[in-house]
């Protein structure tokens, strides 16, 4: 099992709310989910983004005993995945944007097979949100970093949601850091909970 | 045929018609008003200067002199590149980004064109190697000017699409791949439309100051395609240049996008 180990990781964008962004030392264990909560502005997202190294930040962060540092940020970033909340769609049809086009998610997701010739103006925040995942799972990573993922969803498709991402941390046995504003959604899937404050502290959630 | 020459008068009717159109911005609120005027007041200053320089250069014909004049010139161009662009890089990267990409294609040509093809004599005749420089110059800096801030701008515009690409574990390169083909084919719109429309719809100004003078038309032709092509490969060579270097700056060693080396 591959653990994601953050070790004094603290991002380093200029803060717009909080007066200090939090110093994140976790474990994200193989097959389990973190769940993280706080406030709107408190900083989770860019504690997911500093993970994914995708912002300048400053500790270390490894998967399965490999140092970020040890490898290309592109790489790094196909390894530990980071799903944002607002998806980024650049092609002309939703088809391009993947890899393959053998895609297992994609149903269990709800959609038809024909989903991969829709053109990506006239997809739906919810159908975008939905596609995402399944474009981000599709590219086999290691470890999950969702950012509310379902955000945009009704509760139909966010059991869909969690389900999917349920069974590829099962099927892969990598750790999955979730976060989202329902409490609840937090209780039914988390294994360990955070949860971080306006002035940047973290402390574990109990449920 | 003798060249008639121009009167004050002349000039004067012409720049009326400037100043017509001045007025009318400022009438219809259009804006942009002052940046015409400036414009206008700066071309009669700064070709007033150039006459006079040109006067002194071409009489002295000496190299130090021309190199002298060569780097203004370089440097004033770098300095309207940098000047044009709604966001640019903070700091140096500004100007040199622009500057040196400059250098590298309108000089290389032009050195090229005199030694190789045009060989005057000595090679770096103040007649030939001013104009030509001049002309280069002025062609890269549009096309490096537009490539640059065209890429600037969608980096900006499109972060979002970027930034998700990083996130899928795109190479940096990749996930500016398609801004970056947009930004030299942007670049290079201005030197293909001339080339196409060359002797069909516009008459090149070089060539027209050539019949105008008395050259016959097919020389001023000849000359016309030799210049159309350096301009061509110049500005190929300059806006490749500066925006290939751009592209890279935009990514760290990380191949994180940094937005906030632009202002």
């Amino acid at each position: 099992m591959a653990d994601l180990v953050i070790s004094n990781l603290q991002s380093r964008v200029p803060a717009l709310v909080v007066q200090q962004l939090a110093v994140l030392n976790l474990c994200l264990h193989g097959a389990e989910i973190t769940g993280l909560n706080g406030p709107s502005g408190s900083g989770k997202s860019l504690l997911l983004r500093a993970i994914a190294d995708l912002d300048l930040s400053t500790g270390d962060v490894s998967l399965a005993g490999c140092s970020r540092a040890s490898m290309a940020g592109h790489e790094w970033r196909k390894r530990v995945a980071y799903l944002p909340t607002e998806s980024a769609w650049w092609f002309d049809t939703v088809g391009e944007h993947f890899l393959q086009t053998d895609i297992a998610s994609l149903q269990q997701l709800g959609f038809e097979a024909d989903v991969l010739s829709w053109k990506v103006t006239r997809i739906s925040s919810g159908e975008k949100q939905r596609l995402a995942l399944a474009r981000c799972l599709s590219r086999l990573p290691d470890a999950l970093l969702l950012d509310e993922p379902t955000a945009s969803l009704d509760e139909s498709h966010t059991r869909d949601v969690e389900q999917t991402v349920s069974d590829y941390m099962g099927k892969r046995k990598v750790p999955v850091f979730w976060v989202s504003h329902d409490l609840g959604q937090l209780k039914r899937l988390s294994d360990q909970a955070m949860e971080i404050q306006l002035d940047g502290t973290l402390s574990a959630l109990h449920l | 045929m003798n060249l008639i020459s121009l009167s004050v008068i002349d000039l004067a009717i012409a720049a009326s018609l400037v100043l017509l159109v001045a007025l009318l911005q400022w009438r219809m609120r259009l804006g942009n008003t002052q940046a015409l005027l400036i414009a206008g007041l700066r071309t009669v200053a700064q070709l007033l200067l150039l006459g006079l320089v040109l006067k002194i250069v071409f009489a002295a014909s000496d190299l130090y002199w021309i190199a002298l004049m060569s780097i203004v010139m370089l440097l004033a161009a770098g300095r309207e590149v940098m000047v044009r662009q709604k966001r640019r890089f903070i700091g140096s990267w500004g100007f040199l980004l622009g500057t040196s990409s400059m250098f590298i294609s309108a000089f290389s040509v032009t050195l090229l064109a005199l030694l190789i093809i045009v060989q005057p004599d000595p090679w770096y005749l103040p007649q030939y190697s001013i104009p030509l420089l001049g002309m280069l110059l002025g062609n890269t800096l549009n096309g490096i000017t537009l490539g640059l801030d065209n890429l600037t701008r969608s980096a900006w515009e499109k972060r979002t699409i970027i930034d998700g690409r990083l996130a899928l574990g795109e190479t940096w390169s990749n996930a500016i791949s398609d801004i970056r083909r947009d930004s030299i084919r942007v670049g290079m719109i201005p030197i293909i439309n001339a080339m196409s429309v060359a002797g069909l719809v516009s008459l090149p100004g070089m060539m027209t100051g050539q019949i105008l003078s008395g050259t016959p038309p097919v020389e001023a032709v000849k000359y016309q395609i030799l210049i159309m092509f350096l301009i061509a490969a110049g500005t190929g060579l300059g806006t490749i240049t500066a925006i290939v270097i751009g592209c890279h700056r935009l990514f760290d060693d990380r191949e994180r996008l940094r937005l906030d080396r632009l202002r």
